[in-house]
């Protein structure tokens, strides 16, 4: 008995009317926990009951500790018939079995009910006592510290950065299809809600053993998600970033990180796998190639690190991929992956110990580094994968699984399997795309699924990189500040040897190393990178229309599209980016999402001018080569409208970079034809043809070919996409690049738009159209709705697409505008950064296209496909590209697709999350943000993660307003669980706040709607940054103790 | 292709003044855009009608969830659903508690019943206001109305502490509260000429003097309920004109008091029998529910009609009533002097409240500037000749 859970009923509020007779209700509360329940007294005829209960005490197990959540029901009392729910709250008492968390949870929680709704308050009080037992940690892994936020949280610093960790259960889904079950929506929906509760637990805690197993004691990144496979079942799974952290004492800024760590090296107890390995890169200073032991610094209330000798019977040995990233990093491709060849800057370190087959993955759900950990950046890398949900063959429990696994060694009857399988093959497909990349980690790495029937999409995406390895063993270095700013630029692969094409140039910066001309990130802008101007939020969107059609006929239509979506997008991106005069871009998500008839894509990213990269070339409209008059002179209009569009972007994004003469930077590659046009502004430029040479003199002049039906789609979205308002700016990352001075004003919001289509003749054109016009409105909503916060910037803008039916596209976004001061540092900070650029104009020649072209082919045969028949619809879909007279650049963006049909068994692994419900007082404000800090004030706390799963339902749409009225209701309900929640933790803010499930289902002549909302993020305590003058932290903000409103 | 579905929802809830009061107003959505896309500001955000509609149909529906809460307002301070800072929580509830005077004046005295609720497409249309925002407004008299009919303490604390509403907003609730309680007549065309700050401050005069609470604070509708016990008691007054002596004597003091100081000395004299009958009659009846709703009709035309017919100056009836009331002090016989002050401290504020806003003769009647003008000039006779004025 590990543990004693205690609970306290104090009062109810607000309480709704349940007798009639009396405009009264009867309350009394039920305490759950386990199979255990205590009931307060009935408060008869009061709608703000004062029960004032005793402790109500459950001597538990502390594996059940962290899978559970505490449940508390209120009732109304009735003598005759049975008693009447108000509602349920839902506390997940995990941030209680942290040391450093929180010691008490108190305060309101709003008494939610799936089917009317919040339905007043009711104050808890829930403490828990932890016996000091040794053993405590063999089943669970209480004090393992969990973190959304995708950097090393503030408060803290990293003495190690183990490696990846994944996991995922598996569960039948109590009710799949709501609209058929109508009779007990009520219990049907709190079945689900306690079961995604019981299993996000179950997940959290199978994930903690592999932290502790690992040496660490926390994990950063922690991405948590839903499969909702209908009939299949129900999926969570979820990966993230293994560390240690040590907490920084209270008054210390970001310096500890640069502090060298000198403790001494570790306890003698981590697992076996560990000590053995040592990662050795040719390029970093004889320092590193000892084999040192990795140093560990645990803080002093976390638990030991636990012995190899945990059970683990329930574990499947491929999801355990639980060696420490420290080994990984040396690691070429393991036994089954052999089929590329390894880095040659990395020497290969066999691993000895573990009698598991293991597969490791240097993979980092991390996407903002100390300085100097990210050594070089190669690209972006992802993988795909369409999966058949068998949902005929539907095995009974524990049957054998019916299904044929590819080359998986790692073989068990338990159902997880399938989808540890599925996800371990995605795995390796990006392992090898970095490798190909020259890289040995992938960082700013995430997992998606989008379903649609028994299709579903396996995504996985990351940014191929080279990491300081010295970090992964001491924690922190001073690195020579020298490469600084634009190390993270330069190639990492082989100049002689690239995997793609990329126009290549000396370093802008330093002038020693290569860097390609335009990169592509997953990750945010790394602190110390040096930009030009202020980055800005690119989208690319496309719609594709497919034929509806069944099973493995669906999932092969749907294969054979998505890598011209994929090439697409990209292509859009690459447009739009040039058509800022931008040259990077950072925080690249790419979503595709199906469904029955249309497929769906939606890259977002912030473009940036990276003063390390070459000044982007122009791009050059090319029209049919007749002489066509009307046609030349309409050639020349599109090309003067984007002449002009560049020019004003140049200036609402401040990007000038200084043209120094190229005698002065000593261009590697000079251009004589081309220098006396260089410096001429580019909007001079005039309907003469000479003129127009001159814009895109420079360089790779990016060519679009009018006559090709999709370059007029291109060219439209380009010009289509209308530059945000004067006063606003927008990205997706964690920051604005080139906006410093935050205020600490601040709105975090979620917008969600469902569209019809009604027209049923819909060609790709017209849908692009839609779909494009209905970002964009939705965008410029958010402006004007914003206006009052002006000048302001939209952070972290999060847009997440889906066709929750034959007709219907769903967008959603979630955001943070973030308010900010005009201040001339802001022009300095820019000044200085240019005065660092030299400009090498380099020209890209058309025919490298081809070139560009094929290799790309390389690249795609050379992922693994595994049916032959797939292999040869590859090599026409890369006829088809060739076709394209388009130029890619830089293409990093890969693609692999594979189709499975497998059938799937079922297996009952209970799990939980922490359900709803939260408390606060009328006085506490909570802050809630998608960024990992809030400006102008310090993060002195990190309480636990929230992690909540709502489902609402309604049989009278009408009366709740619709739609619309419903959806509003339900997202202000969530945000005030999410609220109370933190506030009852002690917490007054959220950060790295996302909502990563939003599944909205309608049936209006029903008069129906069923909503499932799944939301995350960290409880933090922050106090304002008033007394210190400014606090550097990983992200760049250094904020003034501004009070702004909230 | 159509948007089926479009929220935004803010962590702190975005609200916009000039939309609510759009709201409040009773604007349809589609008039509400119509008004917005016209005013100023507009431009510069290059909003289109699209945007401005999304816009306005979000802050309706946060309205339309937030209306629940401003019905209790109290509840609007402690509930979790929206995080609003306080100002702003102030802001929602006082603008959505404050009235129209002309709508009000409509209903004033009226019972708060449906039946009257029935009746307000008729004020409606009469005063260009919404349906909507009449209703709205009849509802927060209503609700008002209930809540404090119960409580103990002072009306106007109680409206204060159960709405948080401004003094100022609080005061006049407790008169409306006052008005529908005792059902006092304001509609008759002779009162027309008042506004409701006129009504709002007789009937704050009234709550303060002639009310249970007047005496004691903490009995039930203590300051909706007029003490009866005094209200039996100024039955006595009525030997102030029964007897002849005493109405005499009266009159002298008067008279001697006011002899030189007044330009209308001799109407004065004429009539003060006659005014003082009105007055002491007026008190004498107050036992009977019905004169009780007469009470300022028969203010108007018991006293301040005969003086305005006799051109009396307000600082001339000023003059008057503080005479009048002082004298009777003077007079031996007379017993009933508390009562006397309680009744005609509250006379006095009433009538110098409602006596037309007239210096002289020569300025015009700004009370009586009112679309039914004709009827002013009828029922004063004399003044109408002051219409060239107006």
């Amino acid at each position: 008995m590990p543990g004693k859970l205690k609970a306290k009923i104090v009062a109810g509020r607000h309480l709704p009317v349940m007798d009639r007779a009396s405009d009264l209700t009867d309350a009394f509360v039920e305490v759950k926990f386990g199979n255990t329940t205590f009931k307060t007294d009935v408060y008869p005829k009061c709608l703000n009951p004062q029960w004032n209960s005793e402790w109500f005490k459950f001597e538990v197990d502390d594996e059940d500790l962290q899978d559970e959540p505490l449940q508390i029901t209120v009732l109304d009392h009735d003598t005759y018939s049975a008693n009447d729910a108000i509602g349920k709250v839902y506390i997940d008492i995990d941030p209680l079995l942290c040391s450093e968390a929180a010691s008490v949870i108190s305060g309101w929680f709003p008494i939610y009910d799936t089917i009317h709704g919040i339905r007043g308050e009711i104050n808890v009080l829930v403490k828990v006592d932890l016996f000091n037992d040794l053993n405590r940690f063999r089943q669970s892994s209480c004090g393992v510290k969990f973190f959304c936020t995708t950097s090393i949280p503030l408060c803290y610093r990293a003495a190690m950065v183990h490696g990846f960790v994944e996991e995922l259960v598996v569960n039948e889904d109590p009710e799949y299809q709501w609209i058929d079950r109508i009779r007990t929506p009520r219990a049907s929906n709190e079945a689900r809600q306690r079961l995604i509760s019981l299993m996000s637990g179950e997940l959290q805690r199978k994930i903690g053993l592999k932290v502790l197993e690992m040496g660490g004691n926390a994990v950063v990144g922690y991405l948590q998600c839903f499969d909702l496979e209908g009939e299949s079942g129900i999926v969570v799974r979820a990966i993230g970033t293994a560390c240690t952290l040590d907490k920084l004492s209270a008054g210390a800024n970001a310096n500890a990180y640069t502090h060298p760590n000198t403790a001494p090296a570790s306890n003698a107890c981590n697992s076996p796998s560990k000590d053995s390995k040592e990662p050795v890169f040719s390029e970093d200073p004889p320092t590193a190639l000892g084999p040192l032991t990795p140093l560990r610094v645990l803080p002093s209330s976390s638990p030991p690190p636990f012995s190899s000798s945990k059970p683990c019977s329930r574990q499947s040995s491929s999801s355990d991929t639980d060696l420490s990233l420290t080994p990984k990093m040396g690691m070429g491709s393991g036994g089954s992956v052999g089929k590329e060849a390894g880095p040659l800057k990395m020497l290969l370190r066999q691993q000895t110990q573990t009698a598991l087959e293991q597969r490791e993955f240097p993979f980092f759900t991390l996407t903002c580094f100390p300085p100097g950990f990210l050594v070089h950046v190669g690209g972006v890398v992802s993988a795909r994968s369409v999966k058949l949900l068998d949902r005929i063959h539907n095995p009974a429990l524990g049957n054998p699984r019916p299904y044929k696994l590819l080359d998986w060694n790692s073989v068990t009857a338990d159902e997880p399997e399938t989808r540890d399988a599925w996800w371990e093959e995605i795995r390796q497909e990006i392992k090898s795309h970095a490798k190909a990349l020259g890289c040995h980690a992938v960082v700013g790495y995430s997992e998606s699924t989008s379903i649609c029937e028994e299709v579903c999409i396996l995504s996985a995406a990351g940014t191929a990189a080279i990491l300081n390895p010295r970090y992964m063993r001491e924690g922190c270095l001073d690195i020579g500040s020298g490469d600084h700013s634009c190390g993270f630029c330069h190639i990492p692969y082989d100049e002689l040897n690239m995997p793609f094409p990329a126009q290549l140039t000396y370093c802008y910066q330093c002038r020693r190393q290569k860097v390609p001309d335009v990169l592509f990130t997953t990750i945010d802008l790394p602190t110390e990178a040096a930009v030009s101007g202020k980055g800005c939020l690119i989208q690319a969107r496309l719609c594709r229309l497919k034929k509806k059609a069944q099973g493995e006929v669906n999932a092969t239509s749907i294969s054979n599209l998505l890598p011209f979506m994929e090439y697409e997008l990209h292509t859009q991106l690459m447009n739009k980016l040039k058509l800022r005069s931008m040259n990077a871009l950072f925080g690249l998500r790419i979503q595709i999402s199906i469904g029955e008839n249309m497929l769906l894509g939606l890259a977002s990213a912030t473009g940036v001018y990276l003063s390390a990269l070459p000044t982007p070339g122009g791009i050059q409209i090319a029209g049919k080569a007749s002489g066509d008059l009307s046609n030349e002179q309409h050639v020349l209009s599109i090309q003067k409208r984007i002449n002009d569009a560049m020019a004003k972007n140049k200036e609402m994004y401040h990007i000038n970079p200084p043209e120094l003469s190229e005698e002065a930077a000593g261009s590697p590659i000079p251009e004589p034809k081309q220098r006396s046009r260089l410096f001429r502004s580019q909007s001079e430029s005039s309907d003469e043809l000479s003129e127009l040479d001159l814009s895109h003199g420079k360089k790779d002049a990016f060519v679009l070919e009018i006559d090709d039906t999709d370059a007029v789609e291109d060219i439209h979205s380009l010009l289509t996409d209308a530059p945000p308002p004067a006063g606003f700016y927008s990205c997706n990352t964690e920051v604005m690049p080139g906006v410093y001075n935050w205020t600490s004003g601040l709105q975090m919001f979620t917008s969600v738009r469902v569209l019809r289509l009604s027209n049923a003749n819909l060609t790709n054109q017209s849908l692009n159209k839609i779909f494009t016009d209905m970002c964009e409105n939705l965008l410029k909503s958010l402006y004007f709705k914003l206006r009052s916060m002006i000048p302001c910037c939209l952070c972290h803008v999060n847009f997440t697409v889906a066709v929750p039916e034959d007709e219907l596209i769903q967008v959603a976004v979630t955001a943070v505008a973030m308010s900010f001061d005009k201040e001339p540092i802001l022009e300095k900070l820019g000044d200085r950064a240019n005065e660092d650029q030299l400009q090498f104009p380099m020209e890209l020649c058309a025919e490298s296209a081809s070139v560009a072209i094929s290799n790309l082919t390389a690249k795609f045969t050379a992922t693994s496909v595994d049916y032959g028949s797939f292999a040869d619809r590859c090599s026409t879909w890369l006829e088809l590209i060739r076709l394209k007279a388009h130029t890619i650049r830089r293409g990093s963006v890969k693609t692999s697709r594979r189709t499975q049909s497998l059938g799937r068994s079922r297996s009952l692994r209970s799990t939980r999350s922490s359900g709803g419900g939260g408390g606060g007082t009328a006085v506490t404000v909570v802050k809630m943000t998608p960024l990992s800090f809030l400006p102008g004030t310090r993060l002195i706390k990190y309480l636990g993660i929230i992690n909540m799963f709502f489902i609402r339902e309604t049989t009278s749409l009408r009366e709740e307003g619709g739609v619309s009225g419903f959806l509003h209701t339900f997202i202000a309900e969530v945000f005030a669980m999410v609220r109370a929640h933190v506030a009852a933790l002690g917490g007054n803010a959220v950060v790295s706040y996302s909502m990563k499930e939003c599944v909205f289902m309608e049936n209006p002549n029903k008069n129906q709607a069923q909503c499932l909302i799944n939301v995350s993020g960290d409880a933090v305590v922050f106090v304002r940054d008033t007394d210190q003058e400014a606090t550097p932290t990983l992200i760049h903000t250094s904020c003034g103790g501004t009070d702004g409103p909230t | 292709m159509a948007v089926e579905l479009d929220v935004f929802v803010g962590n702190t809830t975005i609200m916009d003044e000039e939309v609510y009061q759009l709201w409040l107003d009773g604007y349809t959505v589609n008039d509400a855009v119509k008004v917005r896309m016209v005013s100023e500001g507009m431009e510069e955000y290059e909003a289109s009608a699209e945007v401005v509609m999304s816009d306005t149909m979000d802050q309706y529906r946060t309205f339309q969830m937030c209306e629940r809460l401003l019905h209790n307002p109290t509840k609007l301070a402690n509930q979790l659903l929206f995080q609003i800072p306080p100002h702003r929580q102030a802001m929602l509830i006082e603008r959505y508690y404050t009235f129209d005077d002309v709508f009000v004046r409509e209903v004033l005295g009226k019972k708060l019943s449906k039946g009257t609720k029935k009746d307000l497409d008729d004020v409606s249309s009469k005063t260009g206001i919404t349906l909507k925002s009449c209703r709205r407004q009849f509802d927060n008299f209503k609700r008002v109305f209930k809540v404090v009919e119960e409580l103990k303490g002072p009306l106007v604390e109680n409206i204060r502490q159960n709405f948080i509403l401004s003094d100022k907003l609080a005061r006049d609730y407790a008169a409306i509260v006052f008005f529908a309680n005792n059902r006092f007549e304001t509609g008759k065309r002779k009162l027309q000429y008042l506004t409701f700050q006129d009504f709002a401050f007789c009937a704050g005069q009234l709550i303060k003097n002639w009310t249970v609470g007047a005496v004691d604070n903490m009995v039930e509708d203590m300051d909706v309920d007029l003490d009866k016990e005094f209200l039996q008691d100024l039955k006595e007054l009525k030997i102030l004109i029964t007897d002849k002596d005493l109405l005499d004597q009266h009159k002298s003091l008067v008279c001697t008091a006011l002899r030189g100081k007044t330009k209308v000395y001799t109407e004065m004299e004429t009539n003060f029998k006659n005014l003082s009958r009105g007055l002491v009659n007026i008190a004498a009846k107050l036992t009977n529910t019905k004169d009780v709703r007469d009470f300022f009709i028969d203010l108007v035309e018991k006293f301040i009609e005969p003086c305005r017919s006799d051109r009396w100056a307000s600082a001339d009836m000023r003059l008057y009533l503080t005479h009048y009331t002082n004298s009777a002090h003077l007079l031996d016989t007379f017993k009933y002097q508390v009562v006397w002050d309680r009744y005609m401290g509250v006379i006095k504020s009433c009538i110098f409240k409602m006596y037309p806003q007239m210096s002289t003769f020569s300025t015009p009647l700004s009370g009586i500037i009112d679309q039914r003008f004709v009827h002013v000039k009828r029922d004063f006779g004399p003044l109408g000749r002051l219409s060239i004025f107006l």
